[in-house]
């Protein structure tokens, strides 16, 4: 079978082989080839000498270099940790309302916060905190449980209704429909009602009949005004800012069936330090309070089971 | 007769104990797989009652046993027209799945139609279904070419390659009514494991006993890969997929390898999944259609001996960088990692041995569609196993790792590699598998080609912008010592990147449905008015076994 021939095209002797018409040429393995295999493999040597490498009985060599993976990781964080630590330790020694007064201060503490809003609060509250349904908005006026940076630290420090944790702001509107308290058509007319607050809805027969449901029932906590009260987390209903959807069909639903959102309480997760910087970026995003509006008040009451002082 | 009666009885008897698995099933996944093994039963057992027999087919006046002075082609027939089919469904779903990350609310509310439901399938579709059918059908054809002898165990290849259409009708359904292991390109569970066990069992004898009945002195090289891929398969299969099921009528069940060592059986299989199934067994196809095609020897015999032997035994090694900076100690990591840059030569010896074949015969890259595939296929390959020990070193891993340059990296390599060279087998094949003077329209292969060339070019490279870009992303620090961006940002980035992927996808698609159209007209018999391009000469004379009698 062996039949070798010189190949025409190349010039190159064949192998002598066959299969069905295939022939294979005799051509050396190409030098390129060869040289760089061989550095491949010197290269390899090299690396696990200095690398970790070998399997041995207990553990494997350590390598010339003494390097590991969780050596790197660690040195890196310790680095990236001294790094940040100048100004993580001003900041923490700095009361949270006088941040704002340095302005280099104020920068750093927002830039802290923006990234630990990104990696913790963005995947609720959306990358801008602009909310989303269920979600508060952090960038508008609107706050259910006060917008100054001391109310906000609070806030992420305990949470909204975050179950164990003891300071955590708390309150429960009843679900008038599922509960049995209101009937349908009551719950209907109050949502006309509510509506009506803030020019959303005609103020017409339905709403009128509302009206007076609404007093005997809604106004303890959302005031008889509609504005809202902080000391309960009641949502002002007046402002057409909605946080569960201002339909008259979501309206009533909301109240048919109460919504009490929650939101953990964060200490615990992060530092202080960081719950500072991330009330101070929230602060800042837009809705901001002056902490200034009563300042003697916040520091003289001690703290109710709902955790806000603020009037 | 005894050998007829014993067939039907197996089949018989499968068809009792999927009817008993049936009645006993603690889940509704399970049930409805013995409902469809129950009905492969019935159909085995209903073709070997009527058609194994020649004997009692010619007693009764029925079909003549084959001709053995041909080769034994009704597989390799079935088998081109498969390969087409899951090579379309699984590029449809690739295209889905694509812009489904593009556009989510494609993913539709359904569970069915979630994208991790619909990923595995896409994957599978086009490596197990797509790229094993047309492993399967091209070894069935060169083996008998290369051994000049017709397949041994008729019977037992016909099990094989439907008993493997069953595996993957079983693995598909399953994906999508949440059967599955959880393991990368290995999800299909426990029992559809054995089956493929008792398949790949099956398609090692029927390969190996051909071997042993060739008429040819030596084992050609493609024979080698074809070998090392099956019998390689077989081990990481029996290996990755040991797992205890929860229940013998259940699907689930849990692997027996725990925590580490379950990651890095999983990756050894992974990636050997693409060094023996994706990388041999596609060399196989290589080595035996780039010579045919363009009528000239194989480059160097030397080489591809040295090339053969230095990648499979360094393939093997390489998986543990699938696990760079995981709790995988580093020992295995630093392994892993140098067993991968010692793999670039021997992976470049394919691809230098495919292309120097072409010497003495370039100028038909110009004129034949058909060379043109397998250049470009070969050149994917080579940069593919350039990108892939440059992305296992650990200081690119770390930019590289879990970003979309990964999804790029395996495209280059599946859709330029692999799909191109099976394109090309199978336009070889069409037109000598029907007896047909050419394929329906060559001028076709060339749209193909354009379009299928164009899809890799935006796919690949808008993945490799979108995994660099986000891979940097991860890693960008602000000047305040904190991670500029959350991971969301990252996503909403790769937007754009996302949609041009999806527009190679559709131009990938548009080609192989092209394809299909080619080959069903070449099939009827149909031939397009056109100017013909350059073909490989065929000889349907020669194209025989050697029989110790000629049938002449």
């Amino acid at each position: 079978m062996a039949n070798r021939h010189i190949d025409e095209p190349t010039g190159v002797e064949t192998v002598g082989h066959e299969w069905d018409g295939i022939e294979e040429l005799n051509n050396p393995l190409p030098r390129w080839w060869v040289v760089t295999f061989w550095i491949t493999v010197v290269f390899s040597l090299a690396y696990m000498v200095v690398y970790p490498a070998i399997p041995m009985l207990g553990k494997g060599t350590e390598g010339l270099w003494g390097w590991s993976s969780r050596g790197q990781l660690t040195a890196e964080m310790a680095a990236a940790q001294a790094a940040r630590k100048p100004v993580l330790d001003k900041i923490a020694a700095t009361p949270i309302e006088q941040i704002a007064a340095d302005k280099d201060l104020l920068a750093k503490a927002r830039a802290g916060g923006m990234a630990a809003f990104k990696q913790n609060c963005a995947l609720c509250h959306g990358s801008g905190g602009k909310g989303m349904v269920g979600y508060p908005n952090l960038a508008d006026r609107d706050w259910l449980w006060g917008g100054s940076v001391t109310d906000i630290e609070f806030s992420i420090t305990h949470g909204i209704r975050s179950p164990g944790a003891d300071a955590t702001r708390t309150s429960l509107m009843p679900s008038f429909g599922k509960d049995g308290i209101l009937q349908d058509g009551q719950i209907a007319d109050t949502s006309a009602y509510v509506l009506s607050l803030s020019g959303k809805a005609p103020s017409d027969a339905a709403a009128q009949r509302g009206a007076a449901v609404f007093a005997a029932n809604c106004a303890a906590c959302h005031g008889a005004d509609g504005k809202g009260l902080r000391a309960f987390g009641a949502p002002n209903l007046a402002d057409q800012v909605w946080l569960y959807g201002g339909t008259k069909d979501q309206v009533a639903a909301s109240i048919a069936r109460a919504r009490a959102g929650v939101m953990p309480a964060w200490a615990g997760k992060l530092d202080p330090v960081t719950i500072k910087m991330l009330a101070v970026y929230v602060h800042s995003l837009g809705g901001g309070e002056q902490f200034a509006a009563a300042p003697a008040a916040a520091a003289a009451a001690p703290a109710n089971g709902n955790g806000n002082a603020k009037p | 007769m005894e050998s007829l009666v014993s067939r039907a009885g197996l089949w018989f008897a499968a068809f009792l104990v999927a009817i008993f698995m049936f009645v006993n099933a603690v889940d509704t996944g399970f049930a409805i797989h013995m409902v469809v093994f129950g009905l492969a039963a019935l159909a085995g057992l209903v073709i070997s009652l009527t058609k194994s027999n020649y004997k009692v087919l010619a007693a009764i006046g029925g079909a003549l046993p084959p001709d053995q002075s041909r080769y034994d082609d009704d597989l390799v027939r079935t088998g081109v027209i498969l390969t087409t089919f899951w090579g379309c469904v699984g590029f449809l779903v690739g295209l889905y799945i694509a812009l489904q990350l593009a556009f989510p609310a494609l993913n539709l509310g359904f569970e069915y139609t979630t994208f991790g439901r619909l990923r595995p399938l896409h994957t599978s579709a086009v490596i197990f279904a797509f790229g094993g059918t047309a492993l399967i059908t091209t070894s069935f054809y060169i083996v008998q070419r290369t051994c000049r002898a017709r397949l041994a165990l008729p019977g037992l290849a016909r099990f094989v390659f439907w008993g493997y259409q069953l595996f993957i009708v079983l693995a598909a359904t399953g994906y999508v009514l949440g059967v599955t292991q959880g393991k990368e390109y290995a999800e299909p569970e426990w029992y559809i494991d054995l089956w493929l066990t008792l398949v790949w069992v099956a398609y090692l004898a029927v390969f190996v006993m051909t071997l042993i009945k060739r008429k040819e002195p030596h084992i050609y090289v493609a024979n080698w890969f074809f070998l090392s891929f099956i019998i390689t398969v077989a081990l990481l299969h029996l290996v990755n997929n040991a797992n205890v099921p929860v229940s013998l009528f259940g699907s689930k069940s849990y692997p027996v390898w725990a925590g580490v060592q379950g990651a890095l059986v999983q990756w050894w299989y992974g990636h050997n999944a693409v060094g023996f199934f994706l990388t041999a067994g596609f060399l196989a196809m290589m080595y035996y259609f780039v010579p045919k095609q363009a009528e000239r020897p194989v480059y160097s015999y030397r080489l591809s001996i040295l090339h053969f032997w230095s990648l499979i035994f360094l393939y093997i090694w390489a998986g543990p960088h699938h696990l760079h900076y995981t709790a995988l100690p580093d020992w295995a990591q630093t392994l892993g990692m140098v067993f991968s840059v010692m793999l670039w030569m021997p992976s470049w010896g394919g691809m230098i041995n495919g292309l120097m074949t072409l010497n003495g015969a370039w100028d038909k890259v110009r004129t034949d569609p058909i060379i043109r595939m397998m250049v470009l296929s070969l050149a994917f390959y080579g940069m593919s196993t350039f990108e892939g020990p440059m992305m296992s070193i650990k200081s690119v891993n770390s930019l590289s790792h879990y970003t979309d340059w990964t999804i790029g990296h395996v495209h280059s390599g599946a859709l330029g590699w692999n799909g191109m060279i099976t394109f090309a087998a199978l336009y070889y094949l069409t037109p000598r598998l029907w007896n047909r003077t050419r394929m329906y329209s060559q001028r076709m292969i060339n749209w193909h080609f354009w379009l299928a060339t164009l899809g890799i070019v935006f796919y690949a490279s808008a993945m490799w912008v979108t995994g660099i870009m986000e891979g940097l992303m991860w890693r960008e620090y602000g000047a305040d010592g904190y991670l500029v961006n959350s991971f969301a940002e990252t996503v909403a980035a790769k937007f754009p990147m996302y949609v041009l992927r999806a527009f190679g996808g559709v131009l990938y698609l548009s080609g192989a449905l092209i394809m299909a159209f080619n080959v069903w007209q070449t099939i009827i018999g149909n031939l397009r008015q056109e100017e013909p391009l350059r073909q490989a000469a065929y000889d349907p004379n020669a194209d025989r076994p050697l029989v110790a009698a000629p049938a002449e």
